[in-house]
């Protein structure tokens, strides 16, 4: 099978306190992997490591094929052209308007157009999430919901193969979940993206995973789809669904 | 176990505020090293520079000015009463804009950009670090060194020696000023005074610590924002200790760089 990464046996540790103590994940492509677990227990470390944000301590990683323990800069820069990263708290460059904060990716990329091409590109990525009435707008002028979208649509400038989303449903109503969950389904058709998607909201994994798994004690707890977890007669994996869905 | 904790776990019988400093210390020239990594290596983000240019030079100007006048005014004022006692009144221009150019203008104007600059850098980076906003730079591929470090670093080397050049001259004015309170001086004559005293020797070593001065103002204010911690304290913390390393560290240069001026001349 075509796996776009590949983890095993992942360990990292913060000053004593040992975070993921060996975790395996093969994910193949265009599969939307969600990944479940409490808070504090790794999951944002998990991606981080993905992306070349943090260096694990022992493991291996393989991203798109290339070796992310030790990755030289080559690697890295061809890694961030092809991954997308979701942020938590969006992470909306706050000094720059949302026209700035989209085209400031792409001038610095290897896209190869002239300045109208990159308002083109700009508008047509901010068109896809809905937002192109905000194109002027600062980030502290924009909602919870519409920063999430405004940082989706950063990331999908670049055209990403795998985007990695971080808590994109948290602090957001429901409805507005719900638009978000929904773009994250919209974003994997027309791209044909791979993700990964850590959440606590069960409708989010429900709506957007083909595979969810859970992480507990620095471990891979279970791993299966939406329907296969909820069913289970694991205590701590029911309670933790009903909890959840509470 | 990271290198630190390898170096803490190796020098734990020393105390740990020695340590932490050795830490620091290595940590701050690791990242003046990836500074001058990225220095040379492309995209040159020249907007950026000129913007953090404007920042640091023109939007200090009255500031660096307001003090530069009262310093020259002050300093004047308080030597004018020793020299008369010894009959040396005419020396008045030539021993204020000497101790101006070599030493209190350098020094004085470096301590403000410490304060104002260093402080808004470990501020700025700092809450860009706790909101994400450099790890979301790193992700999307532009290099967070190059676009926040690189150009702020070298507009406080290149502005911070302009500063004090123009702090100096709004000094002398001021020096002017004071001497007519009490007495009667062509601005032609104080001039001629001025430089009769100040040699080349006096200004070249007082310009070139100012380019260190800069530098270090800028490496430090960055270091401390780019490596800032957790939560709004951890912004606190950045912009307060910016300035308090900064500070210290214009002492440290203007030390060796009165000692190297010595050995020189």
């Amino acid at each position: 099978m075509d796996y776009v990464i590949e983890i095993e046996n992942l360990k990292k540790t913060f000053e004593d306190k040992e975070i993921l103590k060996g975790i395996n994940l093969h994910l193949p492509r265009e599969e939307n992997l969600a990944v479940c677990g409490k808070s504090g227990i790794g999951k944002t470390v998990l991606i981080k490591c993905m992306v070349g944000l943090m260096q694990p301590d022992s493991g291996k990683i393989n991203v798109l094929g290339k070796d992310m323990m030790n990755p030289s800069l080559k690697d890295l820069e061809f890694i961030r052209r092809k991954i997308g990263f979701v942020f938590q708290g969006s992470a909306l460059y706050d000094s720059m308007s949302v026209r700035e904060n989209l085209s400031f990716t792409l001038k610095r990329s290897t896209f190869s157009g002239s300045k109208t091409a990159i308002a083109e590109r700009v508008e047509e990525v901010l068109e896809s999430v809905g937002l192109v009435d905000a194109i002027d707008k600062m980030p502290a002028e924009l909602s919870g919901g519409m920063k999430k979208r405004v940082g989706l649509a950063r990331t999908l400038i670049k055209s990403p193969e795998i985007i990695l989303y971080d808590e994109p449903t948290t602090g957001l109503d429901p409805a507005t979940s719900m638009e978000i969950n929904e773009m994250i389904l919209d974003v994997r058709k027309s791209n044909k993206v791979t993700s990964v998607i850590i959440t606590h909201d069960m409708n989010c994994v429900r709506m957007t995973s083909d595979r969810m798994l859970i992480i507990h004690d620095g471990l891979i707890y279970t791993e299966g789809t939406f329907e296969q977890l909820k069913s289970s007669d694991d205590p701590w994996i029911s309670s933790f669904f009903n909890k959840k869905e509470e | 176990m990271n290198e630190v904790s390898k170096f803490r776990h190796t020098y734990n019988w020393l105390p740990e505020s020695v340590v932490d400093l050795f830490i620091e210390v290595g940590e701050l020239t690791r990242f003046t090293g990836r500074f001058f990594k990225e220095l040379f290596r492309p995209p040159f983000e020249f907007n950026e520079f000129l913007y953090q240019s404007y920042i640091v030079g023109a939007k200090s100007l009255g500031l660096i000015g307001l003090t530069g006048f009262i310093l020259g005014l002050v300093m004047t004022l308080q030597s004018r009463p020793v020299l008369i006692e010894f009959g040396a009144e005419a020396w008045l221009p030539g021993m204020v804009s000497v101790s101006i150019v070599t030493e209190i203008g350098p020094v004085i104007t470096a301590l403000i950009c410490a304060g104002k600059i260093a402080s808004q850098f470990g501020a700025v980076l700092g809450s860009m670090r706790v909101t994400e906003q450099i790890d979301a730079m790193e992700v999307s591929g532009v290099n967070p060194i190059n676009y926040l470090v690189v150009t702020r670093v070298l507009a406080t080397t290149l502005m911070v020696p302009l500063l004090v050049l123009y702090a100096d001259a709004i000094a002398l004015a001021g020096s002017y000023m004071a001497v007519n309170i009490h007495g009667n001086i062509s601005a032609t004559l104080f001039i001629f005074d001025v430089f009769d005293v100040l040699h080349f020797s006096d200004f070249l070593p007082a310009v070139v610590k100012t380019v260190f001065f800069g530098f270090m103002i800028g490496i430090i204010g960055c270091y401390k924002g780019y490596f800032a911690g957790y939560g709004t304290e951890g912004v606190g913390k950045a912009a307060n200790t910016a300035v308090v390393s900064a500070s210290l560290a214009v002492f440290l240069i203007d030390l060796i760089a009165v000692q190297v001026t010595h050995i020189i001349y």
